[in-house]
Parts: structure tokens; sequence; C-alpha cells
């Protein structure tokens, strides 16, 4: 494939292309101006995931912006994935700043909707949402591939985005969820990150009707894993944390050791056996690595899982 | 019809101040149904506001009224003699009310004893839910009758974000009750109606310019206006 057949020219998109099995990691920026932090983040997942993801005001807590933060960590040599959800910018908003993330050399675009006000820590802010994720969607698609804004106003250059989005195989209606995704699929989105998967029986299921519909051709499926540092944090994710799924052998594993250490390996250890297994799941083109304020275990998990050396492209 | 809900006594305290004469003024309209703004209840907080006043030992008359609606000009003129005379009103009406009664008669000083807080439907006796934003551009002919504008938390247009969970959304309301996911009932209605094509169609972005963010609306019926 030559360079101007790619739709972004990412690393991440590259791996794609070649076929090879992608890792994406998460970087979710300080909240405080110490841009320090992101730079370390990045020092610690540099040549153990192909890309990292840049949250946008995570849990709807505000923390140092994300394009910003892109910059920094491709400025430490990874490749940035910016995220983008509806709930803080119009449209106006988001097309400048995607002009923006073009210009700085961020290309991967990752779609999302994002978390309520009401989980953050400013629950009387007004929610945005002008656009909702697959309107997100369908914007980049169009600035991309129509050299057009929104509005249908045409512009001189296009910016090139690798356009991503999420999909939670655990929400309901379930039967809708493939549906969903397909709605992104139709809108532009190239590839796509799942909620953190704890039940992978019911993964499984979804990958069932994703593949009965072929959707699975038709965009790059990464699998979301999030590393347990204890039971503290399965209990935490399956009670207060939306659309989450852990089913209770997961937090009874994590009950049976010790806090400490030893809940530190065990959760590194299941996360190990989890990529494996859902690596082997048809349809699956990698995996995104959800460690979020516990970076520092990605090395040895993706180490642990077979997935070193990263792939290098051109 | 319009919900409002009773503002705390103290913020309506503060409001009204050490003005002497008080005319407490009811809508019997929209915040009577809802058992907030009627004559009742201006005749209830009139007496509170009294109660007050005697324990801190103000000389105040506090008076109640109420207009069939306040938001029309003629039951204004119905009131009108009880509001010239006096020092401040408070209006129990919505926040429409409350406006036409300050246009009227200004610069009369009009504060509100009220919030209005939706466009509700009463489900039950004494709960009323939240069921249309005014949006200016009706989308439930394609959502089975349910408006994802007010009724879904992120007034998604495609479909329920990935917080939808058993039927429910990811939020509560303020007083951590559970909230219907709009789009999980969306998608069983369309369902039942055998329309759930519905629900792949992409809808584009909405035409929110057509919503008060566009700006106040105005609306005219050429028709029917006087010849």
């Amino acid at each position: 494939m030559t360079a101007t057949e790619y739709k972004a020219g990412t690393n991440l998109e590259k791996i794609f292309s070649e076929g090879k099995f992608a890792v994406t990691g998460e970087c979710g920026p300080p909240k405080s101006a110490d841009g320090g932090v992101i730079a370390g983040k990045a020092d610690m997942l540099k040549g153990y995931v192909d890309a990292v993801n840049i949250t946008d005001n995570q849990t709807a807590v505000v923390r140092i912006a994300s394009l910003p933060s892109a910059v920094t960590v491709q400025q430490h040599g990874l490749e940035a994935i910016m995220q983008m959800t509806c709930r803080d910018r119009n449209r106006l908003a988001m097309q400048a700043d995607l002009l923006g993330a073009h210009t700085l050399g961020v290309h991967n675009v990752l779609c999302l909707t994002g978390d309520h006000m009401s989980f953050g820590n400013h629950p009387e802010a007004k929610g945005v949402h002008d656009l909702d994720a697959i309107n997100l969607i369908q914007m980049l698609k169009d600035m991309r591939d129509e050299k057009k804004f929104q509005c249908g106003d045409e512009m001189d250059v296009a910016p090139k985005f690798y356009i991503g989005c999420a999909e939670n195989p655990f929400g309901d209606p379930f039967e809708f969820r493939s549906i969903r995704l397909k709605k992104k699929i139709l809108a532009g989105a190239d590839f796509m990150q799942t909620q953190c998967i704890f039940n992978v029986p019911k993964f499984k299921k979804w990958m069932e009707e994703v593949r009965a519909e072929g959707l699975h051709q038709e965009i790059k499926i990464m699998a979301g894993l999030t590393p347990l540092k204890g039971v503290g944090g399965a209990r935490y994710m399956k009670n207060f944390v939306p659309g989450m799924d852990v089913p209770d052998d997961i937090v009874e594993r994590m009950a049976g050791v010790e806090k400490g250490p030893a809940s530190h390996a065990e959760g590194k250890k299941l996360a190990v056996e989890m990529i494996k297994e859902l690596a082997e799941v048809e349809g699956v083109a990698g995996v995104h690595i959800m460690a979020v304020e516990w970076e520092e275990a990605v090395p040895e998990i993706v180490e642990a899982a077979g997935l070193m050396p990263r792939p290098t492209v051109a | 019809m319009i919900t409002a809900e009773r503002k705390p006594l103290d913020e309506i305290l503060a409001l009204v101040g050490d003005k002497k004469k008080v005319l407490v003024a009811g809508c019997d309209t929209c915040v009577a149904i809802c058992l907030t703004g009627g004559e009742k209840e201006a005749e209830i907080l009139a007496s509170e506001l009294r109660i007050k006043a005697e324990q801190d030992g103000r000389e105040a008359e506090i008076e109640h009224t109420a207009a069939i609606r306040q938001c029309e000009w003629e039951y204004l003129d119905m009131i009108a003699d009880k509001v010239k005379d006096a020092d401040i009103v408070v209006s129990m009406a919505c926040g429409i009310g409350i406006q036409s009664m300050a246009e009227k008669f200004s610069p009369q000083l009009v504060v509100p004893a009220v919030n209005t807080n939706m466009l509700g439907m009463p489900q039950e006796h004494a709960v009323w839910l939240e069921r249309c934003g005014a949006c200016g551009d009706c989308v439930i002919g394609e959502t089975a009758g349910i408006c994802p504008v007010v009724r879904c938390s992120k007034s998604l247009m495609n479909g329920p974000c990935g917080g939808s969970h058993d039927g429910l959304c990811e939020v509560k309301t303020p007083e951590k009750e559970d909230l219907d996911c709009a789009w999980h009932l969306i998608w069983e209605r369309l369902k039942e109606q055998g329309r759930e094509d519905l629900m792949i169609k992409n809808r584009p972005p909405k035409k929110w310019n057509l919503s008060s963010s566009g700006g106040p609306r105005k609306m005219v019926r050429e028709e029917a206006k006087p010849v």
C-alpha cells in the first residue's frame, strides 16, 4: 500500500493495514497543570503500545485537555489517539480542535459521547451534547473525505484522520449493540475499542452477532481490557461504573489474594490470560489496555501476553 | 403542562426584603394543577409571610390573589388594582406568567416564588415527569412517541449510549432515583410496532437553532391575526 492510499497514515492504521495485531494503551492527563505527568506516562508506555488514547476530561472531571496532551505524548515518541467527547464542546469548537489536531500532527481521533456531567467534579455544568458520537464520526469523515465542514462549507485543506469509536458490548439493549456498531461504521468509523471486558463469554456472544453481520470485516475491532489491582477496584467497577459487567467469579478470584503485591500480580496474570483468550476470538484485531493510573503494569502485561516486540511499519 | 416548584421560604423572604405591602399572586392554570402556585398555595404562602413578619416584629400588609392565567393580558386586568396597590408582587405563576405580570405592570416590582422546571406529564397523583423540551423540531414520529431530546440525559439522536443498563439510564435524578433509558423504551416500542429499522437509520445533527439556542423564539400566525 502506498502512503497516498492511507486515510491518515498513522502507525495504528498501518499496523492494521498490514494485518498485524495492534496494542493500544490509555493515558489520563492529570487534574492539574503538571504536563510532566503526561510525559512520564508516555515514557512508561513507549515501545509497548502502538498508540495511546488520551482521555478527554474522563469521568467528567477536568484535566489537561486531550489535544495538548496528545501533542505532548507524540513529542515523547508515542503516537496518540485523541479522544473527543460530545459533552463539553459544540460542533464549532470540535471542528476547530480537529483542524488544530491535524496541524499539530495528531491524526488518530476516538469519537465518544462522554460520561455525563453528574459523575464528575462539575455536576452543575451545562452539558453540550450538540452532536452525538455518531454525528461526530460522520463529521470527521466528511471533513476528511469530502473536505467539508459539518454545515456543508468546503475547506481548502482537509484534515486527515483515522477515525475511532467505542462500543459497549455489555450495554443494553444487547441486541441493539451490534446495530450501534453498524451505525458507527456507516458514519465512517475505521476502528473500534470496546468497553473494558470482564465478562468474556458475553463478549464472545456479542462477537458472534458482529460476525453474523460481517461487521468485523468493515472495522478494526479492539478488545478493551482493564487490569485489576485488587478486589476493591473490581467491586467498584461492578457496582459504580456505568456500563460495566464484572462477573462474580472475577471478583471472587481477586478477593482470594492478599491486597498488595499479591493482588497486583494476580491482576496482571488475569489480564494476560484474558488478552490471550480475546486475541483468539475471530474478528478481534487488537487489544486496548486501559490501565488507568497503573500504566507501569502495561509493559509487563504486554510482554507476558507474547505481544513483544511491537511491529515497526514504514 | 408547565410545572413549577415553590422556592424555599428563606429565598422568598430575601426577595421580599422589608417591603410592607406584599401581594402574593397565584395563577389558577398550570401551576395550580401541579399544586404549586394556585390560589390555595398563594393563600398558604401569604400566611407564612404574615407569620414570619409577626415573629420578626415587622409591620406588613400581606394579601393574596390569583389570576385565571397570569400569562394573558386580559386576566391580568382583573387583578390590576391589587397589583398597583402593592409595594411588591410575589408571583407564583410559571416564568411566563411572572414575566407577563412584570411587563404589564412595569415598573412594579415582581419577584418569583417558584422555580419553573419543565413541560411535564402527571404520571400519577403528585408526580410529574418531563416530556417535552420545546426543541422546535419534533422527532417523536420516528422514535415511537418518546422524546429523546429531554428523556435521554444526553439528548442522543442515534440510540442509547453505553451507559444503558437493564432499561435504566446511567444518570440518576438529583434525589438519586433511577431513570428509564429513553432509547431502551424507544427500541422496545419500535419493535412492538415492527419499526425497529428506524433505529438503524443515522439521524444527522439536530438543528438546535430551532430551539432556544437560536435565540428567543417568536411565533406569528398571520392567518389568525384580526383583519
